[in-house]
């Protein structure tokens, strides 16, 4: 790993009609990194991620890339056209890459059975899948996920972070997601960056949820939900329920007791 | 040559071979056409057709550069029109495409010089068909399918997810523009036959009958060219035989081959 940045922001921001939609943003990506933002919604994550996959003219600020990098983009949603009839091997060869590295992507995201199938035929599930296999077929340097968890459910989320994970391994690549699930954010990320316009906040996952600006964005009980989940890391999902939903003083202070 | 000299010859076999060269990249364009819901855009673009027949006769340059280079420029004016969203783009399209047309009928109607065959232009015209105009169909054609084979790949996976295409590093805004420059030609060169009211059908129909069996774009494609070929062979055979109008006997081979296949196939849609 070298400690070269694929992707560096500087005080990046980009303007609606003069509202700050991303301000003053300062990103690092290197190899290796796994990157998550969080934020309520309409706190610029989307549009902070095609700034950065030059899809986004940006207002101010600047954004360098190593030249010749391969982005692998996987968007929140593959929404066909019903008229355009298309098998799932003709959209991954679309790629430009050969069958070979489109199968072998495939398999990587366990849906290699279905190289035949029609895409309007995939479950919502399924799709994302082949969207995350269009992408690693690239053999992408950087890796850009809109919420990959998106229609998938709670054991395959967790498969999901870990592929996510091996194929950081695998390729040696920067990787910057999306995500609302912030359980599985946390267990799985290097790094957070809290977004909302601006960063409000960023750093290790077990420290953030200690952060004043992250507690102020997503409320006490979810920030002591996701530091309890961290210092009881083998604990059930039935238990972490228990403590989210209570707000009253008995079980903060109860979930406090733990650190 | 003088059984090519026959054939060309005889108006109906121009019309015919006409018919087949713009059935031959209406089947591809009107793919696209279908897949990017540009039906109605495909009409306003035919309708300002009219227009550039005027203007053409007006500056004097062939009516068929003079129809490409109209069409054209409305494309690329719509294009920029419908990026400041200040008004819904079928609104747009509605006011450009009936606007186009009147303005051009206004132009001719200033013209009393110049004798233009309406109806010809409005429906299309078997008898008007010249060895010239097989030239333009077949030029135009030929350009077309090369641009289209070139592009093809940043053409579909633009059509299939635009910001993935852009990320791929697909040129997508110059691709739109090839694409208009194709619309543009084949409206030009399908025009004598069809007539600009009728243009997009001719498109659409057969790509639409067309996706009902097709598992692939170029399977969609290749069935689009064989059921526009159908639809060209069949419709002026009828207006030759019934003396019927030969656009609109085109358009209704067109949608009785669209009913026959929708009514059959009891394929699952892929």
């Amino acid at each position: 790993m070298t400690d070269e940045a694929l992707v560096e922001l500087k005080r990046l921001t980009v303007r609606f009609d003069d509202r700050p939609v991303v301000d003053h943003v300062d990103l690092r990506v290197r190899r290796g990194d796994i990157i998550t933002i969080i934020g309520p919604n309409g706190a610029g994550k989307t549009t902070l991620i095609k700034a950065v996959l030059g899809i986004q003219p940006i207002s101010g600020g600047s954004l360098s890339m190593t030249p010749g990098l391969t982005i692998g983009y996987v968007p929140q949603h593959l929404t066909l056209e019903s008229t355009l009839p298309i098998s799932v091997k003709r959209f991954m060869l679309l790629s430009g890459r050969p069958q070979k590295q489109c199968l072998d992507a495939l398999a990587k995201t366990g849906i290699e059975h279905l190289f035949n199938a029609s895409v309007h035929h995939l479950s919502g599930g399924e799709k994302q899948r082949l969207l995350l296999a269009r992408a690693l077929a690239r053999r992408p340097d950087l890796l850009v996920l809109d919420e990959p968890a998106q229609g998938v459910d709670i054991n395959g989320q967790a498969a999901l972070y870990d592929l996510i994970r091996s194929v950081r391994d695998d390729l040696n690549c920067g990787v910057i997601m999306i995500s609302h699930d912030l359980h599985l954010v946390m267990a799985a990320t290097d790094r957070v960056i809290c977004l909302n316009q601006h960063v409000c906040c960023s750093g290790y996952p077990a420290d953030i949820s200690h952060d004043p600006a992250f507690i102020e964005t997503f409320g006490q009980p979810v920030a002591e939900s996701l530091a309890v989940y961290h210092h009881h890391h083998n604990h059930s999902h039935d238990l972490h329920g228990d403590v989210v939903s209570g707000e009253d003083d008995g079980h903060r202070e109860c979930s406090h007791a733990h650190h | 040559m003088p059984i090519i000299d026959a054939v060309l010859g005889d108006f109906f076999w121009r019309a015919l071979i006409g018919g087949l060269g713009v059935a031959l990249v209406a089947g591809p364009l009107g793919c696209f056409v279908v897949w990017r819901r540009m039906a109605y855009f495909g009409d306003t673009l035919a309708h300002s057709a009219l227009l550039g027949i005027a203007l053409s006769f007006l500056i004097s340059v062939p009516v068929n550069l003079g129809v490409i280079i109209t069409c054209v420029v409305l494309a690329v004016a719509l294009v920029l029109f419908s990026r400041s969203k200040t008004l819904a783009t079928d609104t747009l399209l509605g006011i450009l495409a009936h606007s186009a047309l009147a303005i051009g009928l206004v132009t001719l109607s200033f013209m009393p010089d110049i004798r233009v065959d309406l109806t010809g232009l409005l429906f299309g015209d078997l008898l008007a068909m010249s060895r010239r105009d097989l030239l333009w169909i077949y030029g135009g054609a030929a350009l077309i399918l090369g641009l289209l084979t070139v592009l093809w790949r940043g053409l579909l996976m633009s059509t299939i997810h635009e910001e993935l295409a852009r990320v791929e590093g697909v040129p997508v805004e110059r691709l739109r523009l090839a694409l208009m420059l194709m619309f543009s030609i084949v409206i030009a060169v399908a025009m004598k036959i069809v007539g600009v009211l009728l243009i997009t059908a001719l498109l659409i129909i057969p790509a639409a009958t067309a996706r009902r069996l097709a598992h692939n774009p170029e399977h969609m494609v290749g069935l689009a060219i064989v059921f526009g070929f159908v639809a060209v062979s069949g419709g002026l055979t009828l207006s030759w035989h019934l003396d019927t109008p030969a656009g609109p006997s085109v358009v209704v081979t067109a949608f009785s081959v669209f009913l026959l296949i929708y009514g059959s196939a009891r394929q699952a849609q892929s």
